[in-house]
């Protein structure tokens, strides 16, 4: 994964609560093998109107708002669904940071597993930002190193979970990590067999044991 | 000195912490990986890395998402679902694991396979790549949603990283009404937290209400608790829950030793949660949600909220959106809203006693608008059908399908038309989930059926008096 510093990039507001992953990506689309590239899909019902044209006043459709590689929502960003897909949708749509007052758990992780920032900024921060945008406002600087986010005059300090701070400062991935620690987990189970032979399931395939 | 009082969740997770970092992140030991037609994604990344999967029996897989309800046992006409339910069984074949296929008698969602089978027990770690993996919480298990890359991990290692949730107790006391069930409970508990409400927590759910719950009744809970954006629902072990498990065919054979050491799962008395919320069950009624987020759920007898009234703008403009992709008005009494349709199944709401409930309401009524009953596995649609049940919805003009998660996400192709107004026992009323442009309201199996019969949203208490609910 890349490595994320510093983002200075385009922003789109999306002024918006509740942005739940159904929306983010709707479940039509998610039998897609990702190499197909799942930009497209992103918030595809919201985009498109009835008649499937896009919608001119939807934010992200917006000619100035082209490239965004920030999107700026409202509170309960990526709630519902455990789609990683929904998170691929921003990825694959150009996107590298979420900022929002707060995020659906699932979705967080998944989001950093694929190299985009949750950043966590207070309700009125975000509603200044959204002011801001809507203003005509339009770049936007991410700093995960001093965990601010500056646009025009403003300046605020956004919170993320400082595992995954380190995580996508560094673009690590948790299988190399987990894969190192592998004597420890096999020690694990095997006194865990003894502790707990409830738990454990018999080998093989059968439908029954 | 003696040990400080735990929490159930406290005991769950240090009994799977293989370490723990200083910066909080632990290691957990995963007792249980289900995985699903969806999890294709995570498949595919253990294929890129050409890697195997670590602990084969502890995976086993169900097909629920992509199965048809229509035609088993013909070929899958649509070519995008049948390459999904092939594939499912070509990783499980390929890595050597358990999988209840479509034609497996097995066969259901897997949130109700794997308590039918006795593959969820009290004090497992549990994960799948769904959210509604919060469902086996309801036997004392920290059972949660993962996403794809997560999948992966488990599938390499048996191990995720993980920091511990806060706590939240959710304590519900006394006896609830006539007519009123765990859907009610749910719904009520949250509209109180909000659909955000319990982000970062684990609910535990405790009171003499959820301890007269069945396990049916205690799965419903646990499973909604991702609706208030917790990370899980748990409620603590007991007689119940032990019975629910005897003679299940994944259940341990010394299912009395293994009862033993359940024993010790439920909290200390003492232990310390991070936030408490109580509820009065005399206080709940039959609920219903009228919005696009589970959170804007009221007691069916309420009227809609009226946005020119509400002082909080943010609070007004989610209301006026909600009233808008609904199709409705301000102060429109909820028991006034037509149906265009309903939808009894999902693993929410489809399981033997969910079924019953809605037989009684329907048995000796016709329906007045089209609907689609789902049960929750391939054995309860079984019993279901042992028990007279499926005579009851045919006559009373719905359909009986097979299992699968069918309407709740349509991913199956069973779809709501644009604008259509669906009376629903499902989990989430957001904008297009049954289907773009649908409309949803969630409420229990005797509400839906209810609705069924009336052809509007209705209190189900008066179409009950008289008959055994």
């Amino acid at each position: 994964m890349t490595p994320f510093r510093v983002l200075t990039a385009t922003a789109c507001p999306l002024p918006v609560v509740n942005v739940d992953t159904d929306q983010l990506i709707p479940a039509r689309f998610m039998s897609r093998p990702r190499s197909a590239g799942y930009g497209d899909f992103l918030l595809h019902d919201l985009r498109a109107g009835p008649d499937g044209a896009p919608r001119p006043d939807f934010p992200l459709n917006r000619p100035e708002r082209a490239g965004a590689g920030i999107l700026v929502a409202r509170r309960n960003f990526g709630s519902g669904s455990s789609r990683e897909a929904a998170a691929y949708a921003l990825v694959d749509g150009g996107f590298r940071c979420v900022i929002a007052p707060s995020f659906g758990d699932i979705f967080s992780s998944n989001a950093v597993n694929n190299g985009l920032l949750p950043a966590r900024l207070e309700e009125a921060a975000v509603e200044a930002l959204l002011a801001w945008l809507e203003a005509g406002g339009r770049e936007v600087t991410v700093d995960l190193e001093a965990l601010t986010v500056a646009a025009g005059e403003g300046r605020w300090t956004f919170a993320v979970d400082p595992v995954w701070r380190t995580k996508l400062l560094n673009g690590w991935s948790d299988v190399d990590l987990t894969l190192s620690h592998a004597a420890a987990i096999e020690a694990f189970a095997e006194a865990d067999r003894g502790r707990r032979p409830w738990a454990w399931l018999p080998e093989g395939t059968a439908a029954r044991p | 000195m003696g040990e400080a009082p735990r929490t159930l969740l406290d005991k769950l997770w240090d009994a799977h912490a293989i370490l723990t970092r200083e910066d909080g992140q632990a290691l957990l030991w995963i007792d249980r990986h289900f995985f699903h037609e969806g999890s294709h994604h995570g498949f595919n990344q253990l294929k890129a890395r050409n890697a195997p999967v670590a602990r084969p029996a502890l995976n086993v897989g169900v097909a629920d998402h992509y199965v048809p309800t229509r035609g088993r046992g013909g070929p899958i006409a649509d070519e995008g679902v049948r390459r999904m339910v092939d594939q499912i069984s070509d990783n499980a074949a390929r890595h050597g694991l358990r999988l209840f296929g479509l034609g497996s008698p097995g066969q259901g969602i897997v949130h109700v396979v794997g308590p039918e089978q006795g593959l969820t027990l009290p004090g497992l770690t549990i994960v799948c790549g769904d959210s509604h993996t919060s469902t086996h919480g309801a036997f004392g298990a920290l059972a949660f949603g993962i996403g794809a890359s997560e999948v992966a991990h488990v599938l390499m290692t048996q191990t995720l990283w993980q920091r511990r949730p806060k706590r939240m107790r959710v304590t519900v006391e006394g006896a609830l009404l006539p007519g009123i069930g765990a859907k009610d409970v749910a719904l009520s508990i949250i509209a109180r937290l909000g659909a955000d409400g319990g982000q970062g927590h684990a609910l535990e759910y405790a009171g003499s209400t959820i301890r007269a719950l069945s396990m049916e009744g205690r799965l419903t809970l646990c499973n909604l608790s991702i609706e208030c954006g917790a990370r899980c629902g748990m409620v603590a072990p007991d007689e119940t829950t032990v019975r629910f498990l005897r003679g299940r065919p994944f259940a341990p054979a010394d299912l009395d030793r293994a009862a033993e050491a359940w024993a010790a799962l439920p909290s200390d008395p003492g232990a310390a949660f991070d936030r408490e919320v109580s509820l009065d069950a005399a206080e709940i009624a039959p609920v219903v949600t009228w919005g696009v987020t589970p959170e804007d759920a009221l007691p069916v007898t309420a009227s809609l909220p009226d946005p020119d009234r509400t002082a909080d703008a943010a609070r007004a403009a989610q209301i006026r959106d909600s009233l808008d992709y609904m199709g409705l008005r301000a102060g429109q009494r909820l028991s006034d809203i037509a149906v265009d349709r309903v939808f009894i199944g999902s693993c929410t709401n489809s399981r033997i006693e969910d079924l019953r409930a809605a037989a009684a309401v329907l048995a000796g009524r016709r329906a007045r608008v089209p609907g689609l009953v789902s049960p929750g596995s391939t054995p309860v649609k079984r019993q279901a059908e042992e028990e007279g049940l499926d005579r009851i919805f045919i006559d009373a003009g719905l359909e009986w399908v097979d299992s699968g998660c069918s309407m709740c996400v349509g991913m199956n192709g069973d779809l709501l038309a644009p604008g259509e107004r669906c009376a629903s026992t499902t989990n989430r009323s957001f904008k297009g989930r049954q289907g773009k442009g649908s409309r949803t309201h969630l409420m229990s199996p005797a509400m839906a059926a209810a609705a069924a019969v009336t052809g509007h949203l209705t209190d189900v208490r008066p179409l009950l008096e008289g008959r055994a609910a």
